[in-house]
C-alpha cells in the first residue's frame, strides 16, 4: 500500500525526506502527551473508523512525529480527516491520545502556513467559528453560507439536504446571540494571540508554554 | 431551584425537539431547573481543532455564568439549600466539552490554573468548581429515578426494539465523560428504555462514530460511517434507534440509505422523545414533523404491540 509509512521512508532512503530535529518535542509540548512513548502497537489504527480514507494511518502519523518528519505529518490528509471520535485515546496503552495529537498537528500546520491537507474541513471549521466569534452562538445557516461562498462546487451536494432540513424546520433563520459579546470577543482575541506564539508562526518561541506534566488520563 | 439547564445551540435550532422533550421529561420527574443565563456556544469540534484555549475558555465562561446564577438564587432565597448545584447538559457534544473544561480546572494542574486565571481576566471571576456538569441520562438511569420513571409510565413502549446509540461524545474519553461501569459497552440508555417498556437490543456499534463534525465538508465519508451504524442496528433487529446527541441525530436522520432498494429506513428518536411518549407528556406531534426519516412506522408498530 503506497500510503504505508515504511514505503514513504523507503522512497527517501529509509529516512524522512527532511528531518526537523525537535519536532517531536514541539508536538509533545503543545499536546501535553508523550508521542515518543508510542511503540507502534496499532491499536489506534485498528479501532479507527476513518482508517480506510486516510493517507497515513493513525500509528503512522505518530511515527512520522517521532521521526521528525514534520512536513509529511503537517501536510497529511489524515490529521484533517480524523473524526475526533477518541477511540484511539481510549485504547492507547501508552496514553498518547492520538486524536489530541492530530488536533495539535492541525494547529501547528495552520500556524506555520503549511498547505492544508484537506482544505474543505478547515474551511468549515473556520465558517463555524466565525459565527460563534460574532454572535457567541452557532448559527447553521450563516456558517453554511460562509462555507459555500468559498466552495461553490459543494452547493449541489449540500443543497438537497439543506432544503429538506429547512422544510422540516430544522434550520433556524434568525440567529441568536449572547448579551456579553465583549467577553466572547476577548476569548477569541486571546486565542488568536496564543496562535501567534506557536512554533513556526514566526513570532518567537518564548511564548511557548511547557506542559508535559499532568497531561494523561492514566495515573 | 436545584438544577441549571444548558440547552446549547443545536437544541435551539436543529434539535428543538430534543430541547422540548428533555424539558417535558424533567418537569414530569418533578425536577426544578432554570436555563443558564446568557449561555454561549461550547465550541464543539471546530474549537478543539483550532485552539486549545478556545476549547477550554468557551465552556468555562458558561460555568462562570452558572456560579453567578447560583449565587443569585442564594441572594433571592431561590436556592434549594446547601446541596451542590448541577448543570444538566443534554447535548452530548456540549456535555463532552463542559466535562473536559470542568476537569481541567478541578484537577488543579498548571494548565487548568492558567486558563482559569485568563478566563477570570475576561469574565471578572474564575470558575470556582462549585457547579458540577451532569448529563440527564446519568440522572435518569439511577436506580431511584428508574423506579420513578416506571411509576410514571402511562403509555409503555410495548416492547419496541430499540438500539441505544451513544456515539463518541458520551463515551470518550471515558475517564472524564462516561458514567458507565463499562464504557465500551454502555447500558444507561438501555436501562431507561427498558423502564419505559421498550426492548433494548444488543448490538456492537453503540459507541461507533457517525462522523458528524465533517458532515458538510466530507459528505461521502460521513454517509459511509452513518450507514455502518444504522445497518448494524437493523441487523440486530432494531425497530428504532435512540440517541442523546443532536449531531448523531442530524446524521442518522438525514443520511440513512436503504441497503437494498425499497428497504425501510430506521426511525431515529432522541431518548427523551421516547420517554416523553411513554410518560404521556409534551407535544410529540410537533416533534415528529421535525424528523426527516419518518418516525410513524415505529410509532404505529408501538401502538400495535401495546394493544396486542
Amino acid at each position: 500500500m503506497a500510503s504505508d509509512v515504511e514505503l514513504y521512508l523507503a522512497d527517501s532512503g529509509g529516512r524522512p525526506a527532511s528531518v526537523t530535529p525537535g519536532f517531536v518535542r514541539d508536538v509533545e509540548k503543545h499536546a501535553g502527551r508523550m508521542v515518543s512513548r508510542c511503540y507502534q502497537c496499532r491499536k489506534c489504527t485498528s479501532g479507527c473508523p476513518v482508517s480506510y480514507a486516510l493517507d497515513f494511518q493513525c500509528h503512522e502519523v505518530m511515527r512520522l512525529v517521532q521521526l521528525g518528519a514534520r512536513e509529511a505529518a503537517l501536510r497529511s490528509r489524515a490529521i484533517w480527516l480524523c473524526a475526533s471520535c477518541k477511540t484511539c485515546r481510549e485504547r492507547c496503552p501508552n496514553d498518547v491520545d492520538p486524536a489530541g495529537v492530530m488536533d495539535t498537528l492541525k494547529v501547528l500546520a495552520v500556524a506555520s502556513g503549511t498547505p492544508i491537507g484537506r482544505k474543505q474541513v478547515k474551511a468549515f471549521q473556520k465558517a463555524f467559528l466565525a459565527t460563534v466569534a460574532v454572535l457567541g452562538r452557532a448559527h447553521e445557516l450563516s456558517s453554511l453560507a460562509l462555507y459555500l461562498a468559498g466552495h461553490p462546487s459543494a452547493i449541489v451536494a449540500n443543497a438537497g439536504l439543506g432544503l429538506r432540513m429547512f422544510s422540516h424546520g430544522k434550520l433556524k433563520i434568525m440567529p441568536e446571540g449572547v448579551r456579553a459579546k465583549g467577553e466572547i470577543r476577548a476569548i477569541f482575541r486571546r486565542a488568536k494571540e496564543k496562535a501567534a506564539g506557536l512554533p513556526g508562526s514566526g513570532v518567537g518561541k518564548a511564548a511557548r508554554a511547557g506542559k508535559i506534566a499532568g497531561g494523561g488520563d492514566r495515573p | 431551584m436545584t438544577y441549571l439547564y444548558f440547552p446549547g445551540c443545536s437544541l435551539h435550532s436543529t434539535a428543538e425537539e430534543f430541547n422540548d422533550s428533555a424539558q417535558a421529561l424533567l418537569k414530569a420527574l418533578g425536577l426544578d431547573y432554570e436555563e443558564l443565563d446568557d449561555w454561549n456556544c461550547c465550541g464543539a469540534t471546530p474549537a478543539h481543532a483550532t485552539s486549545e484555549f478556545l476549547t477550554a475558555a468557551l465552556p468555562l465562561r458558561n460555568l462562570v455564568n452558572a456560579e453567578k446564577q447560583v449565587e443569585k438564587w442564594a441572594r433571592t432565597g431561590d436556592s434549594a439549600g446547601a446541596a451542590p448545584i448541577e448543570i444538566l447538559v443534554p447535548c452530548a457534544a456540549c456535555y463532552n466539552a463542559f466535562r473536559l473544561a470542568e476537569r481541567l480546572v478541578r484537577d488543579g494542574g498548571a494548565e487548568g490554573r492558567e486558563i482559569n486565571r485568563e478566563i477570570a481576566e475576561i469574565t471578572g471571576r474564575p470558575f470556582g468548581g462549585t457547579v458540577t456538569v451532569r448529563h440527564p441520562l446519568e440522572l435518569l438511569s439511577r436506580p431511584e429515578t428508574l423506579d420513578k420513571i416506571r411509576a410514571l409510565v402511562t403509555r409503555p413502549l410495548g416492547g419496541l426494539k430499540v438500539a441505544s446509540y451513544y456515539g463518541c461524545l458520551l463515551a470518550r474519553p471515558s475517564k472524564i465523560v462516561s458514567f458507565e461501569p463499562n464504557p465500551e459497552h454502555p447500558v444507561a440508555m438501555d436501562n431507561v428504555m427498558a423502564a419505559l417498556g421498550a426492548e433494548p437490543v444488543r448490538w456492537s456499534r453503540k459507541t461507533d462514530c457517525c462522523g458528524q463534525s465533517m458532515a458538510v465538508a466530507e459528505g461521502e465519508l460521513v454517509t459511509e460511517l452513518t450507514n455502518r451504524v444504522t445497518q448494524a442496528a437493523k441487523e440486530a433487529g432494531a425497530e428504532a434507534i435512540a440517541t442523546a446527541c443532536p449531531l448523531c441525530m442530524m446524521n442518522l436522520d438525514t443520511r440513512q440509505k436503504p441497503a437494498t432498494p425499497g428497504e425501510a429506513l430506521l426511525p431515529v428518536f432522541f431518548f427523551t422523545e421516547l420517554a416523553a411518549v411513554a410518560l404521556g407528556v409534551g407535544k410529540p406531534q410537533a416533534w415528529w414533523k421535525r424528523h426527516l426519516t419518518d418516525v410513524r412506522p415505529a410509532l404505529e408498530l408501538l401502538e400495535a404491540k401495546r394493544s396486542a
